[in-house]
């Protein structure tokens, strides 16, 4: 066969490109659900996460089923848009946050621990290098921080890749993020020495202090979303 | 037919790779990832098993396609085949162990620029035979790998305790007064790490030392 003329070579490159995309077509939407579902799950497990659920070989999903009672969907102003579970679950946030605030979507996970109710944001920032997230458990006066879970992409090994460990994690516990004229004031990231004059604050990581900062910024922004829900009360104390 | 397929030329083509031909340590390919996944154990693993089998299968369809690759061409058909690989390992790894790819993140997809993959390609499936050529890429594949293992063991043990996951450091140790290393972790430690393999390599080894 003569491999040397162009008719050859451009068919050659045609066929093995068909066939290497009908393969990888094939594959792909073979795996999609399983790669979906594990999605899913991921996210499930990182919601029970922030309220500090003992997860170790347990069935996730069951397991958030029962935690996690309702879910329901706002707007800015607190008004409830949805109070269907799946469909707040499926809020894409980060397209949410590009939209203006008025027309966001916002999801809000009411769970129940120990007859309590718990409410859980969902966070989204940038840190040093790529993308943080992360979800806030509040108590029922939604002031006090019950729990955090805080997971990153790309920060520094062994410095801002701390925000996903329990240490840093559980400085916030019991942080209130409501300020004494209920106003919303989140939480302060300070370096260790220095004080945030208008609200509580925990400390930074030492080594980690833009990602600490980013932090910060992702709590007020996230929740500043929710301020007008975070202040109503609904008949617990305040 | 068994001693054809395990004959000495088969054994150096696969035991090169560990020792005197190692693609990390010797020829000094694929740092990179080397540097970038071995913090901890598990990812470096799944990352050595992953290119393992990448080379491994890239080098037998290579092969077989040897002769009907025109030399204009060879490098886009490598990558193509290399990439197509590459993908359906991703994919694969997205759907069975979730928890890994996202540590190994881009890491993963990067194994198409791995060096370890063209130079196995160009430099022995386009002229061998498919079974040498699977022989070959299996053996380049874990003599990156047990470099990835080695690292990695050091690092997870130093640097944070515990292997794969597991506490192996008592608690006692810590309670005296041990810490662990930070600088461990760091992608700085992984390079000084590879560097002492080479030293005790070349310690041991007359062939590899220069004059």
């Amino acid at each position: 066969m003569n491999t040397n003329n162009n008719g050859y070579t451009l068919i050659y490159a045609t066929v093995m490109v068909v066939i290497v995309a009908l393969m990888l077509a094939f594959v792909s939407s073979a795996l999609k659900s399983t790669q979906t579902a594990n999605v899913e799950l991921d996210k499930k497990k990182q919601i029970l996460e922030s309220m500090k659920v003992d997860i170790a070989d347990k069935d996730i999903a069951k397991l958030y089923d029962e935690i996690v009672v309702e879910a329901i969907t706002i707007n800015s102003k607190a008004e409830v848009l949805s109070t269907d579970k799946k469909a707040a679950f499926d809020i894409d946030v980060i397209k949410e946050m590009s939209k203006k605030l008025e027309d966001r979507k916002l999801p809000v996970y009411i769970a129940k621990i120990d007859g309590q109710t718990k409410y859980i944001l969902t966070l989204k920032g940038t840190g040093l290098w790529g993308p943080i997230w992360g979800y806030v458990a509040l108590n029922e006066d939604k002031n006090s921080i019950y729990g955090t879970y805080f997971s990153h992409a790309s920060e520094t090994p062994g410095l801002g890749s701390e925000i996903a460990g329990p240490e840093f994690q559980n400085r916030f516990l019991g942080k209130h993020i409501l300020n004494a004229a209920n106003e919303f004031v989140s939480i302060g990231v300070m370096k260790k020495g220095q004080t945030d004059t208008h609200r509580e604050q925990i400390d930074a990581l030492s080594g980690g202090t833009i990602t600490s900062k980013a932090v910060e910024k992702m709590l007020f922004e996230c929740m500043g979303q929710y301020k007008e829900f975070l202040k109503q009360t609904n008949g617990g104390t305040k | 037919m068994m001693s054809k397929l395990f004959s000495n030329k088969i054994k150096e083509v696969f035991l090169g790779p560990f020792g005197k031909n190692n693609p990390v340590t010797v020829q000094v390919l694929g740092i990179c990832s080397a540097l970038a996944v071995t913090s901890k154990l598990e990812p470096a693993i799944v990352m050595g098993l992953s290119v393992t089998i990448i080379v491994a299968f890239s080098n037998v369809i290579i092969s077989l396609l040897r002769n009907t690759i025109h030399n204009r061409i060879r490098i886009i058909v490598q990558l193509v085949v290399v990439a197509a690989l590459v993908t359906v390992v991703s994919e694969f790894l997205k759907a069975f162990a979730y928890d890994v790819s996202v540590q190994l993140s881009v890491y993963i997809g990067l194994i198409i620029t791995n060096c370890i993959l063209m130079g196995r390609l160009e430099a022995f499936a386009m002229g061998n035979k498919p079974w040498e050529s699977f022989v070959d890429g299996l053996g380049n594949g874990l003599g990156y790998a047990w470099i990835l293992v080695a690292v990695a063991f050091f690092r997870e043990l130093f640097g944070s305790g515990t292997l794969l996951g597991f506490k192996v450091i008592p608690q006692a140790m810590y309670d005296a007064g041990y810490a662990n290393n930070g600088l461990m972790i760091l992608p700085p430690m992984a390079l000084i790490l590879v560097a002492c393999i080479i030293w005790i390599q070349r310690a041991r080894n007359k062939e590899l030392q220069e004059k």
